[in-house]
């Protein structure tokens, strides 16, 4: 007994040495393997990776990292946040808007200063809340305050009130609404329906070229094996175990002295924080961010990579991400009236038939062996009763 | 050669039109350039002469300072003006062909001597008195001008049986049938249109709208027919139709038509008439060269608080050069404007009532279910659009097997129907999917997201992705007067009555019959209810089954104010969840508290905020409302509250 507290009691490693293997193996595929087969064979050969698979595959790890986030909340603190879309696109919005401030005059009414749709609304200054995107650090830490703000005062009176299971998927759900309504106004100054668009250079690099879209996607790939390692770190430390304890019974996790509230926060926050790097990084891969990217069924969308990954792994929901996601630009090409069918039947299969998601299927069909073999050993006895699970 | 005969006779004969048309075309051509001579003299009187209807449509065109030149090429043309712009027709062929600024023509003016002699010949082209079924047929002229002069000859001949077509004229909805070219009324049923004979009013059954041709209007004829049905309708033995012609003429005060208000005043009988009749009376004498009479008027008019009376004392008051009526028409203006906004209030209100029971409808079985459950159904908003679907079916279905006169009753029957589709699905979503995730309620809401996209999918594979409309039936068009000009229109008024009553149905089922009893046991307490006897499994599928039959009939309700379409359920399902939050869970009283203060709130605020802010403000507030009640306004006390 005292050795399995002692051993609960010291902080788990991040990886083991498996884990680490497998890590570094597809960081190194995805980060160097899939740029020089980009880059190296001769166009059209079979072994290049096509020029418009590269944003794809960058997309993909910006959805990803949003999975991430959303399992981080939902996974482990038991949070079902459907608003975590809001989160991605403020992140995106910040990225959005120091793009739109670096076209300058070469937008198509050549204002130095005003965006377009600012100069077609008759705009004769900016607003203050457009001051200062012209600086990338100062709209990279907009990027981190935008998101994590919202998720800070929302999750704070929400957690404080103890707002909890589908009360707080509501109230997350109302407020990507609200910020859908909110965004789609002109008078907004955020580009209204059409939201931003029609950028030119990040850095001082043209966005459109290959070059530009490689280093966009290895920069994903870099912040998505961080982010990755980050909620791993929060999991593993005594953090990690109290927010499966919240999860599982926040009351008790209240008795004995410890504040839900505080780690509930600090793991909303988190991801937020995460959900808005994601979205920076998707708008200039993407090139275009509009208050589209609000609607509430984005946001229940990412539940169901998680869903479908398996929760509380972490990598199931990257796994989720990229499947789902994969199997989503490839349907709505093929045959687009079907992917509503096949995203609607995910949800209701994943959640009666494989609760633990794709991660989880190997451990079920292991267990299901098992449990037949133990039954052809022993015929006359049921399984209930021995106690199998 | 003799086999070719008839051949030749025919080419002939297109030659000799051919010759000959444009001879005469010549003529009308030389004679209308003539009117620009410093003597058009000679030109009139050659015009006049002409039995050509196109130099008589010039000649009026000229009397009415109409005709122009065109400055791009000095052709000679009818303007007709519609709002800014001038719409062009050519004087010699008889064609629109454009539509310019007025400093793109020129007016032809005639000289003082000439006008007696266009005078003359202006009321040499009107025509002696004819019969009511040719005069009518004159609505079908291509030219505004002809039109107007068709619409004069009805007026005249005082046959009110001209107020349906004239009406319906104005409101775009006169048609020339393809088949035969007989004019006929139309109205909008479903995605096709229903004929009736303009003249006599008889059914012609129901086509396709690419078999009938639209006749146009422009404002200025508009204008025109609205005074026209005026006078007509006046001495119409409909109450309804002789209130409509009363208030045209209100719109529109015509002086001549003063005899013949007053005339009926005398002899109406209906006080809401009579008080209409009054208004457009003062209407006319507003411009009444008495002073003692026009202030008279003014104060006649400012005991109505309508918009269309505020703007006609606002023209006057730009006119009025004596000081006491105009300090009157102030007087009578403040007087109005505190009066128009209270009503104005009072119909935001009212509309906040009906958006709030349509709400309450579509939110009632979300709460029963939640309570009962403590399951939110994602697809519940899905249920609403089967609803709305059903009464579409059932609307299709009377209008291809019953007679026309059947078709008001469609909606009664849709009723059952929509109730029964919405439960079935209901009961199927129930026994195949959420009732193997009791006690996980996160992942029943996945689930039934999921149930929802199929749902959606479904509907817009088989029906398509555009709207569809249901028609209100008779019964339920037009509006009610509460009082001078504050309507409530008779949908809304039955949706709310309709609303409160499937309510009290709701609370008597909960409240007086075992399936009640049961269900409100399984509320407070699940396993103590089992213990006791209860078959909760059926009081679940029960329960869901009265749930979404309810959205069921609340699709029918939004079926009756707005299109249907496969995405109407999301519409409203944040609405209802919020109505849930707010009210509180499984509490009917809550979620009628909810669903009205949120339908009066978004109404109040849409006019002060504009609708999008109004619903991100409310948004906002129920955001915070939860914090201070995190179990919604009627929250459940006691031991159960603690589930």
């Amino acid at each position: 007994m005292l050795d399995q507290l002692q051993t609960l009691a010291r902080p788990k490693p991040l990886l083991d040495r498996r884990g680490w293997a497998v890590f570094l193996a597809i960081g190194f595929v995805l980060i160097v393997v899939v740029p020089l087969l980009n880059l190296l064979p001769g166009r059209g050969s079979m072994m290049q990776v096509p020029d418009y698979l590269i944003p794809l595959l960058g997309k993909y790890a910006c959805y990803a990292i949003l999975a991430l986030a959303l399992d981080l909340v939902w996974g482990y603190a038991g949070i079902l946040s459907l608003g975590h879309g809001a989160f991605f696109a403020l992140g995106g919005y910040a990225m959005g808007m120091y793009l739109m401030r670096q076209i300058g005059t070469r937008g198509v009414y050549g204002n130095p200063v005003l965006p377009d749709f600012m100069v077609f609304l008759n705009w004769k200054e900016l607003p203050w809340y457009w001051m200062g995107f012209d600086s990338f650090p100062f709209a990279m830490l907009m990027v981190l305050l935008a998101p994590g703000l919202l998720a800070l005062v929302l999750g704070w009176f929400a957690f404080r009130s103890r707002v909890t299971g589908v009360y707080i998927s509501i109230v997350t759900q109302a407020m990507t609404f609200a910020l859908l309504l909110a965004f789609f106004r002109n008078d907004m100054g955020f580009g209204g329906n059409n939201g931003l668009t029609d950028f030119k250079d990040i850095l001082g690099f043209p966005i459109q070229a290959p070059s530009t879209r490689i280093g966009l996607y290895v920069v994903s790939v870099i912040v998505l094996g961080l982010c990755f390692l980050l909620c791993r770190f929060v999991v593993q430390s005594k953090l990690g175990r109290v927010l499966l304890a919240v999860r599982d019974a926040e009351s008790r996790v209240r008795f004995l002295g410890y504040s839900p509230t505080a780690a509930k926060l600090f793991a909303f926050v988190l991801s937020a924080l995460l959900a808005g790097i994601a979205g920076a990084l998707y708008v200039p891969q993407v090139g275009i961010i509009n208050p589209s990217e609000f609607s509430p069924a984005n946001s229940i969308e990412i539940a169901i990579w998680v869903a479908v990954g398996g929760r509380g792994t972490l990598y199931g929901a990257i796994l989720g991400g990229v499947v789902i996601n994969l199997v989503k630009t490839w349907l709505t090409g093929a045959a687009p009236e079907l992917w509503l069918f096949v995203l609607g039947g995910l949800f209701i299969a994943s959640t009666l038939l494989f609760p633990k998601g794709i991660v989880g299927l190997l451990g079920q069909w292991k267990a299901w062996r098992a449990e037949k073999q133990a039954y052809a050993l022993n015929e006359k006895t049921p399984l209930k009763e021995k106690g199998a699970e | 050669m003799q086999r070719f005969l008839p051949i030749v006779l025919i080419a002939l004969m297109l030659a000799l039109v051919a010759v000959v048309r444009p001879a005469a075309a010549q003529d009308l051509a030389a004679s209308l350039s003539g009117l620009t001579d410093a003597d058009p003299k000679p030109a009139i009187a050659a015009l006049t002469q002409s039995d050509d209807d196109k130099a008589k449509a010039a000649l009026a065109a000229l009397a009415a300072g109409n005709l122009y030149i065109r400055i791009s090429d000095n052709v000679v043309v009818i303007g007709e003006k519609d709002g800014e712009m001038i719409v062009v027709t050519n004087a010699v062929t008889g064609d629109v062909e454009d539509m310019l600024k007025p400093e793109e023509l020129q007016a032809i003016a005639v000289p003082d001597d000439a006008k007696s002699l266009l005078g003359a010949a202006a009321t040499d082209t009107q025509g002696g008195p004819v019969d009511f079924a040719t005069a009518i047929e004159g609505l079908k002229a291509d030219s505004f001008a002809d039109k107007a002069k068709a619409i004069a000859a009805l007026t005249a001949l005082g046959d009110a049986r001209a107020v349906p077509a004239f009406q319906a004229l104005a409101a775009g909805r006169l048609f020339t049938r393809k088949s035969d070219g007989a004019l006929v009324i139309g109205a909008a049923s479903g995605n096709d249109v229903a004929l009736s004979n303009a003249a006599t009013g008889e059914p012609l059954g129901i086509v396709a709208p690419n078999e009938i041709d639209p006749l146009f209007v422009n404002n200025n004829l508009r204008n025109v027919l609205r005074e026209a049905v005026g006078r007509l309708g006046l001495g119409s033995s409909d109450a309804a139709v002789r209130r409509s012609a009363a208030a045209a003429l209100l719109e529109n005060p015509a002086p001549e038509a003063v005899a013949l208000l007053r005339e009926a005043y005398e002899k109406e009988q209906n006080a809401g008439v009579k008080s209409v009749m009054a208004l457009s009376i003062a209407a006319t004498e507003l411009s009444d060269p008495d002073k003692s009479k026009r202030i008279l008027a003014i104060q006649t008019l400012s005991g109505a608080a309508e918009l269309r009376v505020r703007s006609l004392l606002q023209a006057r008051l730009s006119q009025e050069t004596d000081t006491e009526v105009k300090a009157a028409l102030v007087k009578a203006f403040d007087r109005m404007q505190t009066k128009i906004t209270l009503y104005s209030y009072a119909e935001n209100f009212v509309q906040g009532i009906s958006l709030g029971s349509v709400l309450l409808l579509a939110a009632v079985g979300l709460a029963i279910t939640f309570g009962v459950m403590g399951v939110i159904n994602m697809a519940h908003g899905e249920m609403i659009m089967l609803g709305a679907y059903s009464a579409y079916v059932t609307q299709e279905i009377f209008r291809a097997l019953l007679p026309p006169s059947w078709i008001g009753a469609y909606l009664l029957a849709a009723l059952p129907v929509a109730f029964l589709v919405a439960a079935i699905v209901g009961v199927a979503i129930e026994r195949g999917i959420i009732r193997f995730l009791y006690g996980r309620p996160l992942e029943t809401m996945l689930a039934t997201w999921g149930v929802s996209l199929c749902l959606q999918q479904a509907v817009r594979s088989i029906f398509g992705a555009t709207n569809k409309e249901v028609a209100n039936p008779g019964w339920m068009t037009g509006a009610i007067e509460v009082a001078g000009g504050l309507a409530v229109t008779w949908n809304r008024v039955y949706i709310i009555i309709f609303c409160f009553a499937v309510l009290g149905l709701i609370a008597l089922i909960l409240k007086r019959t075992s399936f009640g009893l049961h269900m409100r046991a399984v509320t407070q307490n699940r396993q103590m209810a089992a213990v006791m006897g209860i078959p909760t499994a059926r009081v679940d599928a029960m329960t869901f089954a009265l749930g979404s039959g309810i959205a069921g009939m609340a699709g029918v309700a939004l079926s009756q104010i707005g299109n249907v379409s496969p995405n109407l359920g999301t519409i409203y399902i944040v609405d209802s969840f919020l109505v849930v939050v707010f009210g509180g869970v499984g509490s009917l009283m809550g979620t009628l508290v909810g669903a009205l203060t949120l339908g009066v709130v978004n109404k109040i605020l849409e006019p002060v905020a504009g609708a999008v802010l109004g619903k991100v403000v409310v948004l906002v507030c129920i955001i915070l409302f939860i914090q201070k009640r995190p179990r919604g306004l009627f929250a459940a006390k006691g031991r159960s509250a603690d589930a």
